[in-house]
């Protein structure tokens, strides 16, 4: 196998803040300091894109001294919390932004997936918006059309294929664009996130078309997604980005729970939930605030097999919200979800007042010895908006052993995660 | 498939902070051509779907436009034509003028308005004003057309023409037009990204220079101070030169051909070096 990418010492330093102000007295500053030979005076920033931590100067690193060797036929999974360099190291091998430090070198063309549909234009129709977009991603006409009819197969819009794309669906507009980028001959494939909007079959569609790229067409893939369950269903490899460093490169299982148990680790043992965690939402409302307690209410990271858990977690809502639904989720060592919960079995939306609210969970399943984390999120019952979500937070253990004795968890290995409680009847029937 | 590379010197691509001034990459834009002409037919596609009249609007512009400068610079103003009838006068000013003010105003604003797709893809980013240029000589076109068939008319109602030998320079002058709005554009474009203030400058100082160039009037009316400012314009020679090739009056020789050329091709090649500087970056500053 030959390398096909090989990035060295790369960096990518952003300035924090406006732009505006001073740009112009900075300009001359800067170029005054570059004409003399000196170092750029605005570039001296030794500090790590953490955005728990304040910052003092206002130039950040996003990305700092990425090393970095890329197979023919690889399939990569890039991994990392929001903010860890994942898209701006996308970006810069896209060639959409050029790196502060180092070199990346390649090998053969480039196709990336940054955005569902990049230069699709409303007013033309699917056939029109498949050449302009291959042409975008790089193609020639001919190429285009060589693969034209693959394209609007894989994609099954063969109906619509003359219509303006603004007629389309959200999920026929990412199939074609998926499709376009997936079917031209690019030596490597960028694909960042865009499978978030397509529907569960197509989904599974495109990680088996693109492992069949990488597999038998030997096309190298980088894919970027915080879905765990579809970066080990694709990737050969992962790599995993914290504050725009390297922290592990390997083999996809173990970089994943390596990932998973680093992140919530981090998050301290007092519960406080930082900012920085909440990923998207209205601003209406956060979570700040979870911790597992024990049957006494005891604050608890480890708890025995078959002993009481409980959440206790706190919901700071900014303003009087309608139509309200909160869910609490557990989460195994690989992001899947195994438990979701709404508080109650109606699934009733509702009001909450202005201030900050507490409640307390107690979870009546019995989970098999392992570690888990927490879930949660708040969403527009009506519109499915996000108010806060917080993915993977507060790891905790169970153990096997038991509080009762000869009632501990007898097998070397464990497998699944909940113990149901069934009834059994045996009746003997010979 | 390409056979793997033996050296692991031979990369096809680099990517790296800086680049020399002069990598201009005309071999990958080459690559782009199709994108090229992928960009100026999605320009008039999605021109014509959103209008009831569709391209008649390509004359309906020049004509209302030519109509008023009769009436106010001809009749009310009573300025000179240089004998040249004048609907065909103030139409050849229009069309140069159109196209090259177009060419610019779309160039210097190629930044902001394709934020979104500069931002998630990449491509040799002057393909897009290069397009900018083709689709609105494209318009040019249609406009030409119509300043022939007035001059048709005209000749039909008893006008006698006078085409000179210059008007072979024709296409040539208007290649120069494109590429100095073109060059002025892209150094307009680079220097927005940092500096919004320049796109409203740029606005409207297009429409106050246009009265800077011998547009609505002949350079033959100037004389002394006035005529040595107008004539420092290299946009006034182009005009001059297009009216002398079809009407046989105006101010232009091959030595105010050549000054124009010159100074077009001086703003050209800055303005092609500034935009490759800025197009490496300006995703993280816009």
């Amino acid at each position: 196998m030959s390398i096909v990418i090989k990035i060295e010492n790369l960096s990518k330093a952003y300035q924090l803040g406006q732009f505006s102000t001073g740009t112009l007295s900075r300009d001359i500053e800067r170029w005054w300091a570059l004409t003399r030979g000196k170092d750029d005076p605005f570039l001296k920033i030794t500090e790590d894109n953490d955005r728990s931590v304040a910052g003092i100067s206002d130039m950040v690193w996003s990305l700092r001294d990425i090393n970095l060797s890329i197979e023919q036929g690889d399939r990569l999974g890039i991994i990392g919390r929001n903010g860890a360099g994942k898209s701006t190291l996308l970006k810069i091998l896209s060639r959409v932004t050029s790196p502060t430090n180092g070199t990346i070198k390649l090998k053969g063309r480039i196709a990336s997936l940054l955005e569902v549909g990049t230069g699709f234009h409303p007013e033309l129709t699917g056939r029109e918006n498949i050449f302009l977009n291959g042409a975008i991603l790089g193609m020639r006409k001919y190429e285009v059309q060589r693969c034209f009819d693959e394209i609007v197969n894989f994609a099954a819009i063969e109906r619509f294929i003359d219509t303006p794309v603004k007629r389309y669906s959200s999920g026929m507009y990412v199939r074609l664009a998926f499709s376009v980028a997936a079917h031209l001959e690019s030596e490597v494939l960028i694909v960042d996130e865009v499978l978030a909007v397509g529907d569960a079959e197509f989904q599974k569609k495109c990680i088996g078309k693109m492992t069949d790229l990488g597999q038998g067409g030997g096309r190298t893939i980088i894919f970027v997604s915080h879905n765990m369950s579809s970066i080990r269903a694709l990737c050969s490899s992962a790599l995993y980005l914290k504050n725009g460093k390297v922290m592990e490169h390997g083999e996809t299982d173990h970089i994943i729970s390596s990932y998973l148990s680093d992140g919530s680790d981090s998050s301290t043992l007092d519960g406080t939930i930082p900012e920085y965690l909440s990923i998207h939402g209205t601003g209406e409302g956060r979570f700040t605030y979870l911790v597992p307690i024990g049957g006494d209410g005891e604050i608890k990271r480890e708890f025995l097999f078959q002993e009481m858990l409980k959440v206790k977690f706190q919901f700071q809502a900014f303003q009087d919200i309608n139509d309200v639904v909160i869910c609490l989720y557990i989460v195994n060592m690989f992001g899947q979800i195994i438990i979701k919960d709404l508080g109650s079995t109606d699934f009733k939306p509702r009001l909450i007042e202005k201030g900050v609210h507490e409640i307390v969970v107690s979870i009546d399943e019995t989970l098999l010895p392992g570690d888990y984390s927490f879930g949660l999120s708040a969403s527009h019952f009506q519109s499915g908006s996000d108010i806060d979500f917080i993915d993977n937070f507060m790891r905790f253990k169970i153990r096997k052993e038991s509080a009762e004795k000869g009632k501990d968890y007898p097998w070397a290995t464990v497998q699944g995660y909940l113990q149901p409680r069934s009834n059994w009847k045996k009746i003997k029937l010979k | 498939m390409d056979v793997p590379a033996e050296s692991p010197g031979d990369w096809d691509q680099i990517i790296e902070s800086k680049s020399g001034l002069l990598d201009l990459r005309l071999k990958e834009i080459w690559q782009y051509r199709d994108l090229l002409l992928m960009f100026v037919k999605r320009d008039f596609i999605s021109f014509y779907k959103q209008t009831i009249l569709g391209p008649i609007w390509f004359f309906i512009q020049p004509i209302f436009t030519m109509g008023v400068y009769v009436f106010v610079f001809g009749n009310l103003a009573g300025l000179s034509t240089d004998g040249i009838p004048q609907p065909l006068f103030y139409l050849t000013g229009i069309t140069a003028w159109t196209y090259f003010s177009d060419c610019l105003t779309k160039t210097s604003r190629v930044f902001q308005d394709n934020v979104a797709i500069f931002g998630k893809v990449y491509f040799p980013r002057i393909i897009m004003p290069l397009s900018i240029v083709v689709s609105n000589l494209v318009r040019f076109g249609v406009q030409f057309l119509l300043l022939i068939i007035v001059y048709i008319f005209f000749i039909l109602t008893g006008w006698k023409p006078h085409i000179t030998s210059y008007v072979f320079l024709y296409p040539i002058l208007v290649a120069v037009l494109a590429l100095l709005g073109l060059g002025i554009g892209m150094i307009v474009s680079a220097l927005t990204t940092k500096y919004r203030d320049l796109a409203l400058l740029v606005q409207f100082s297009v429409q106050l220079l246009m009265y800077g160039t011998a547009v609505v009037y002949p350079l033959s009316s100037l004389s002394g101070k006035w005529y040595s400012i107008i004539a420092a314009n290299p946009l006034s020679f182009i005009v001059e030169g297009m009216r002398l090739g079809l009407f046989g009056e105006g101010v232009f020789d091959l030595s105010k051909f050549a000054y124009s050329l010159l100074i077009t091709l001086v703003i050209l090649f800055a303005g092609v070096i500034i935009f490759n500087k800025v197009e490496k970056s300006f995703v993280d500053t816009v």
